[in-house]
């Protein structure tokens, strides 16, 4: 009797912790609600969204993101570019080519990079990488989308490649092999078995890459250049709709117009990241591959 | 009049520093089937998987001897693995097709050679009908081989195989994991493939080494004990060991 009265505690307390994150969540979900809804009384939701023009301390301010999303979409794009073939070609080689030695430093080094924090990689980029390309290109500022998109690369490098790399290893043995017994050489069996088996843990792997740029506040901030105006050439300053909320939300007046839109803005990133999960998550069930011979 | 397709002369393999096969020497006659039986761990398998030179993807693995296969050494320094695996097909103890369609399991091997592209259809009609398979799925063919009972992913197997149109077939105990039925079926499909293939099978089934072979060979810990036709193994063998495992004494 008191045995199973001890198991009924037990079970409740367990869900107890895991209702807590549930309920985090939620709260944090609402809050950015109830802040940035009140926002579209004053603003449509077209305007908000389609507006060009990001105004809000002028008189009259004018609250148009459109500028922010086209700068935070292009500057996630450019990066998904640089960081999926870099990610998954790494994953590829440390998973089936590389001998056992390289492997073990290739796959320690990727993680530390995993490991660096967000303002150091911002870092790199504002005094290094912008002084470099703005004397190289003779530009006028190397704070633009290409240096944004290059460190935003290497913070979804390691996701893509760790996630990869395990979709990778899940591909049963039993394939390779049969691939190598029909006289396959290693790179057809790549491309042509192994690939194909773990393309939706790949697939995966990608949409978490992008949801992790999309989001990344600090290199953004640091790096992007912060013009909020639609960008004419890929070397040109823009404004993630992260590093506006970032920059403005220490100077706007509680629960005025400006801090209603910045967190309207977060509803909008909310939004945006919820659906690369929703979209990672229906990928990888769609592509699943069904086991080895299943008898 | 040499009908020896395969020969093996003082064969050791190694894996790292342990020794699983000891000068181990035979040959094996072409157009017939040959068991290769013993205990587990014997080496009867990782024979099987010199002969098309599988070992070779395992790190730490050593070779000695001849390994000849129409009379030439398939462990020369000239020699490509790829050529040897695409004249030596195998077929897996754990039905292992492709998560494709039944007809791109089929064409997977061709494809990559570039043999029979200018007629894949008629290819893999012929490999499923050589491993009885076409009537169950020519209706099929697109969908995905993942679908199959375990008995027709195993022939699925074999007509994969078959596609290449090797010499020789190994085959490492390919019914293990089926039923008595595919089980049966598979072994009237071997009957009838001896008559244009040289198979290699490695079996834990007495029985099925006495019903399907027409040579034996027992291993025990990496040597080759016996080796004779399979009617004298099974009835009268020379050696007290061979015998013992065979009636089940030990083993």
């Amino acid at each position: 009797m008191i045995r199973q009265t001890k198991e009924i505690i037990i079970k409740y307390i367990f869900f107890l912790f895991s209702l807590a994150s549930i309920v985090v969540l939620g709260l944090i979900v609402l809050s950015l609600f109830r802040e940035g809804i009140p926002l579209f009384s004053k603003v449509s939701v077209k305007d908000f969204l389609f507006g060009m023009e990001w105004y809000p301390t002028y008189d009259p301010p004018s609250f148009g993101i459109f500028p922010l999303i086209v700068g935070s979409l292009i500057v996630t794009l450019l990066a998904t570019l640089i960081a999926v073939p870099l990610g998954v070609l790494a994953a590829i080689y440390i998973s089936e080519i590389a001998p056992q030695h390289i492997k073990i430093i290739l796959k320690s080094v990727i993680e530390l990079l995993a490991g660096l924090p967000s303002v150091v990689l911002g870092f790199f980029g504002m005094v290094i990488v912008a002084p470099w390309m703005q004397e190289t290109f003779d530009l006028p500022t190397g704070l633009n989308i290409v240096n944004a998109s290059i460190i935003l690369a290497l913070m979804a490098i390691p996701t893509i490649s760790s996630i990869s790399e395990d979709a990778l290893y899940a591909v049963p043995r039993e394939f390779k092999e049969a691939s190598y017994a029909l006289g396959a050489t290693k790179f057809e069996t790549i491309s042509r078995v192994i690939l194909p088996a773990a393309m939706s843990g790949i697939s995966t792997a990608v949409m978490l890459g992008m949801a992790r740029a999309i989001g990344e506040t600090m290199v953004v901030l640091m790096v992007a250049g912060g013009a909020a105006a639609i960008p004419e050439s890929l070397f040109d300053s823009v404004r993630p709709m992260p590093a506006s909320i970032a920059a403005e939300m220490g100077e706007t007046p509680f629960r005025s117009l400006h801090y209603q839109a910045l967190f309207a803005i977060g509803i909008v990133l909310f939004c945006l990241t919820l659906a690369f999960n929703l979209i990672a998550d229906y990928v990888s069930h769609k592509f699943k591959q069904v086991g080895s011979g299943t008898l | 009049m040499d009908s020896d397709i395969i020969k093996l002369n003082k064969v050791n393999f190694y894996y790292g520093p342990t020794r699983a096969l000891t000068d181990i020497t035979m040959n094996f006659v072409k157009n017939k089937v040959t068991a290769l039986i013993g205990p587990s761990g014997c080496g009867k398998s990782t024979l099987l998987r010199l002969l098309n030179r599988m070992n070779d993807l395992i790190d730490g693995t050593r070779v000695e001897g001849e390994i000849l296969f129409e009379d030439k050494n398939i462990y020369a320094s000239d020699v490509d693995s790829v050529e040897i695996r695409r004249k030596i097909g195998m077929v897996f103890q754990k039905p292992n097709p492709f998560p494709k369609t039944i007809y791109n399991n089929i064409s997977y091997g061709p494809k990559l050679t570039g043999i029979g592209a200018d007629n894949m259809d008629a290819l893999v009609e012929r490999s499923l009908r050589q491993a009885v398979l076409w009537d169950e799925v020519k209706d099929i063919l697109n969908k995905s081989a993942m679908n199959l009972s375990g008995g027709q992913q195993q022939r699925l197997c074999i007509a994969r195989a078959l596609a290449m149109k090797p010499d020789v077939l190994l085959m490492d105990e390919p019914t293990s994991a089926l039923d008595p039925i595919s089980t049966a079926k598979i072994e009237e499909l071997i009957e009838e493939l001896k008559k244009d293939y040289t198979i290699i099978i490695v079996t834990h089934n007495m029985q099925q080494a006495a019903r399907i072979s027409d040579e034996t060979a027992f291993f025990y810990i990496g040597n080759l004990v016996e080796y004779n036709k399979t009617e004298k193994i099974f009835t009268n063998p020379d050696v007290k060991q061979t015998e013992d495992y065979i009636t089940g004494r030990f083993g």
